[in-house]
């Protein structure tokens, strides 16, 4: 558990990602609240929030695509707004929609995605091929795959050059228990790896696989810790529980 | 610039052309049809105006006149009465374009006097259609004069005549056709620089696929260079193939030369280009990119001289029609195609192609990169 | 049911209102049409750039040189003596016409023989080439009958010409009733092939099918927002064109607005087939693009008069709605006529509403599975 702020320490135990006051508005709306929290190197890490809590917003804000109004954040130790290509580097990311191209073949998607990561042809070839041996794909029209092995291919390629950290927004929806649980099996590989996982669901039941979670309310972080310390703290059976409880305040 | 990266996205741009069949059959099709139809429908010329006929008259005179007519092709004579009340009718329900009138005393007149009058009335409903109806209908007039004033009263000496001779230069047979194709040629490749390319970065941001590339470290100049490119020789090809079908489907002829008409189109590209990639920029939908597309090209359309002369336009209109890039590219089509033109007669549109391409084109680029971030 | 229809209507204007852009767009596009075809597109021939060739300048060259100087429509860019220099100026398009004279044209005119002149013009836009020569020879024709005597002259038939319905020939009068109609295609059948099968690409459609409303009600609920954005530009057209142009009001205009809300049905139940048979937006739009906006603005005689074209496009141009609701717009608004003179376009297009319509609907079938 990382808590302290580490001011002094080497870039090697430096934290996957460090956010401070974090803020984003739209007009008048402040989508994000001035935020601040740190995720440690290889931990697997839930960002719950119901929908409109502003999840979105804040993971945008980390990998890039939306400039804070205000705070700082470095991920993988570059910072967000004046080092975003380094960060770029360094991040994978799967959103919410399916995004790969379903026009293209798994392989030429894998070709793309690793030719714009400046792997070498010999090892794209050789990443390719163990990632279709290792989740049992054929070479074919993505679009013609089935849900959850695109998810499942997403994430693969979205793992493809090795980031430091990976976004997962939302990457189970829509797809069946079984395949919700094969997902995970590569969540945890991948983090057995060393890669950081930065993941937000809206299953409670995948809250309790995180090593740590943090719950978002209107903007600002509710609560943050591992599930155990969660519920008894709050004093709740379950992740969902509480997050009925503090998403809606009665 | 990263080559490596753009060979690899070059790559995914070019697969996903040639994945999109419909697409592709679209813009093979695209230039024949346009060619066609716009070749063969986007024209004035008259064939047969339909006449009705008053003559109050009923002389050889008058049945000469209306003979001359007959016998030049251009008129048919659908109906014919003492009054004009029926002739009137006629024009309302569109049975006829054009009353002749010929007054009682035409003959006697023209005796009399070498002079006699005629009544003209157009249905001006169509004013093209009227306004050449009328001059043909004027120059037979005239000629028939002739012919009477040299039956009529034998030539005693010789009157002072100027013998004019005219020439069409650079469309000899004056065919409609051989002027609109490279003008069609000109809005072909609009159509595929301007209205594809903002559709082709646009789908991706609906599809998500866009922001998926903005994560990655992918540098914006070689995605912008890899979206350009393929639209840029897609562009280039129809050009050829439009040339093809003009020259040996049309018949229209091809004077200049073909390299320098590429030089041009390939300098024009860059504006239509930029312009695709400045509406990507603005929108978020493909519907939106279509209309701001389509609105923007129409009014270039209409203000580049492709169906009115620019000459002819007020003198505001014709200011800002030096502005616009589509009006130069035309010109320059028209000048090397039709009038075989050579570098040195087209520098000055070129020059303002240069500069208006670059300008719009770095102005897109950096309006990507700051929407894009 | 009604109430769902009508909670449905709203749902759709909410979605039209709320994209800025489009509206915009769809808004101003009319307004500056007119504007455009008002203002800037004419097709008559003014300031000719004239070059005189006069290898031996003696007093009838002289006299017909400051008759072209005078004329307003000419204006002289260039005398020379040679034809050397002529043709560059025709390439860099900065001459239209030369007068080419013969030497000792004053003297072979004095003696009675033909004196030769020689007009070439820039002939690569035809009309425009043929107006030019036709001005041209009248300068030519008013000097010689000037000099000529009574004698052996021909004989003059004067016409008194009229121009029926338009009598200056005004080209915004002529495209305003077109303008309309391509400006009611657009949004008529354009948008509605579009936002369906936009419902039908994000699955939404599906959800409608399966609710109570019944698929003719689905098409009304989509269509009739549309239908009233369409009138807000006829208005639009109608309105601008009357007061910058005073383009002329000569029918009813009730009739006029009955007739556009004819000629809407007829686009939207072509865009509603559109959306039927075809499967994403992108298709949608290049079919509705094909099938509705280039006949509509090509076929209909908008521009170009039916009566020029070859035989099959004649024949081709009778199935294209346009075409129809130009005859009736025009009439109305120049000719003044009712529907005594319009009543066969008219059941034309009410004919092709009630086909479309039938077809569309049975097209438009929930399919599930």
């Amino acid at each position: 558990m990382v808590n302290a702020p580490v001011v002094n320490a080497p870039v090697v135990n430096a934290p996957a990602i460090e956010v401070t006051s974090l803020t984003r508005r739209f007009g008048d709306f402040t989508a994000v609240d001035s935020i601040s929290f740190e995720v440690a190197a290889g931990e697997v890490f839930g960002f719950l929030g119901a929908n409109g809590a502003g999840k979105t917003t804040a993971i945008k804000m980390l990998i890039g695509l939306l400039a804070p109004t205000s705070g700082a954040a470095r991920v993988a130790g570059h910072d967000v707004v004046k080092d975003a290509d380094s960060v770029r580097r360094r991040i994978g990311y799967m959103s919410q929609r399916f995004s790969l191209y379903e026009d293209l073949t798994v392989l030429e998607n894998i070709a793309l995605y690793g030719g714009i990561y400046g792997l070498h042809d010999a090892e794209i070839r050789r990443r390719s091929s163990a990632m279709l041996q290792s989740l049992g794909l054929v070479d074919d029209l993505v679009g013609r795959l089935p849900l959850g092995w695109k998810q499942k291919l997403a994430f693969s390629v979205a793992l493809l050059h090795e980031p430091a950290v990976v976004f997962l927004d939302e990457p189970t929806g829509g797809v069946d228990p079984i395949t919700r649980r094969q997902f995970w099996e590569l969540i945890y590989a991948a983090a057995a790896r060393g890669t950081t996982v930065f993941v937000t669901t809206h299953y409670m039941d995948e809250a309790e696989y995180c090593d740590r979670i943090s719950i978002m309310v209107d903007g600002r972080i509710a609560t943050i810790g591992t599930p155990a310390e969660l519920k008894n703290k709050w004093n709740v059976p379950s992740i969902d529980d509480l997050f009925v409880r503090l998403a809606r305040p009665a | 610039m990263n080559l490596r990266i753009l060979r690899v996205l070059l790559r995914k741009e070019y697969l996903q052309i040639y994945r999109d069949k419909l697409m592709l059959r679209q813009m093979l099709l695209m230039p024949f049809i346009q060619l066609f139809l716009l070749s063969s429908a986007a024209t004035f010329e008259v064939k047969t105006a339909r006449v009705f006929l008053v003559d109050r008259d009923h002389s050889a005179t008058s049945r000469g006149l209306v003979d001359r007519l007959h016998a030049s092709g251009r008129f048919a004579v659908v109906g014919a009465s003492a009054s004009m009340d029926p002739a009137d009718d006629a024009l309302l329900t569109r049975d006829a374009g054009m009353i002749l009138g010929i007054p009682a005393e035409f003959e006697r007149d023209i005796v009399r006097t070498r002079a006699g009058s005629v009544q003209l009335v157009f249905n001006a409903e169509d004013g093209a259609l009227a306004g050449v109806t009328n001059s043909y209908a004027q120059q037979i007039l005239a000629a028939y004069g002739r012919e009477l004033g040299a039956t009529l009263r034998p030539v005693v000496t010789e009157a002072p005549h100027i013998e004019i001779r005219t020439r069409g230069w650079y469309n000899q047979e004056l065919d409609y056709k051989d002027y609109m194709i490279p003008g069609i040629l000109v809005q072909l490749l609009t159509l595929v620089g301007t209205l594809l390319t903002a559709m082709n970065i646009v789908r991706e941001k609906e599809l998500g696929t866009l922001d998926q590339l903005n994560v990655t470290p992918l540098p914006r100049s070689s995605f912008i260079a890899a979206k350009l490119i393929p639209l840029w020789s897609i562009a280039l090809a129809e050009l050829a193939a439009g040339l093809a079908v003009a020259r040996w489907v049309f018949g229209v002829p091809v004077a200049g030369s073909v390299p320098l008409v590429f030089l041009a189109a390939c300098i024009y590209l860059l504006v239509a280009l930029g312009i695709g990639l400045l509406i990507s920029t603005m929108v978020d939908t493909q519907q939106q990119a279509m209309f701001v597309s389509f609105f923007l090209i129409l009014v270039y359309l209409l203000m580049s001289g492709l169906f009115t002369p620019v000459r002819s336009m007020p003198e505001w209109a014709q200011m800002l029609a030096e502005l616009n890039p589509v009006k130069h590219f035309i010109g320059i089509m028209r000048s090397v195609l039709l009038k075989g033109a050579g570098l040195t007669d087209i520098v000055r549109p070129l020059a303002i192609l240069t500069i208006t391409g670059t300008i719009a084109l770095a102005f897109a680029v950096r309006q990507y990169a700051k929407t894009s971030a | 049911m009604t109430t769902t229809l009508g909670a449905f209507i709203v749902k759709e204007l909410r979605h039209i209102l709320r994209d800025r852009q489009t509206l915009t767009i769809l808004l101003l596009m009319p307004l500056i049409q007119v504007i455009l075809f008002g203002f800037a597109l004419r097709s008559d021939v003014r300031n000719v750039r004239l070059v005189i060739v006069d290898p031996f300048p003696d007093y009838a060259t002289a006299a017909l040189s400051s008759r072209f100087g005078a004329a307003s429509r000419f204006r002289i860019v260039a005398v020379t003596p040679t034809m050397r220099g002529v043709e560059p100026l025709f390439q860099q398009g900065k001459a239209d016409i030369a007068v080419v004279f013969e030497p000792g044209f004053g003297s072979r005119l004095g003696s009675g023989e033909p004196a030769r002149v020689l007009l070439a013009v820039d002939a690569s836009d035809p009309n425009t080439g043929t107006t030019m020569l036709f001005y041209a020879r009248a300068v030519f024709a008013s000097y010689e009958a000037e000099l000529g005597s009574e004698r052996g002259r021909p004989v003059r038939i004067v016409p008194a010409t009229r121009m029926r319905f338009n009598p200056t020939l005004e080209s915004v009068n002529l495209f305003i009733p077109g303008l309309i109609a391509l400006v009611l295609t657009l949004v008529s059948a354009l948008m509605t092939a579009i936002s369906l099968s936009r419902e039908k690409e994000r699955g939404t459609l599906e959800i409608l099918l399966v609710s109570p409303l019944r698929p003719w009600q689905i098409i009304v609920g989509k269509v009739v927002p549309y239908l009233g954005l369409a009138f807000a530009n006829v208005l639009t057209a109608l309105v601008a064109a009357w007061l910058v142009f005073h383009v002329p009001f000569r029918g009813s205009v009730t009739l006029l607005l009955a007739e556009s809300l004819l000629y809407s049905m007829v686009s939207l139940a072509l865009g509603v087939l559109v959306a039927s048979l075809t499967g994403s937006q992108r298709v949608a739009m290049l079919v509705a693009l094909l099938a509705t906006m280039l006949p509509s603005s090509l076929l209909s005689g908008m521009v170009f008069p039916i009566a020029s074209m070859p035989t099959v496009l004649q024949v081709i141009s009778n199935i294209v709605p346009a075409r129809w609701f130009i005859i009736i717009a025009r009439g109305i608004m120049l000719k003044g006529v009712g529907l005594e003179y319009l009543w066969r376009e008219t059941l034309v297009l009410a004919g092709m509403t009630m086909l479309l319509m039938a077809v569309a609907v049975r097209s438009f079938k929930p399919r599930v599975g």
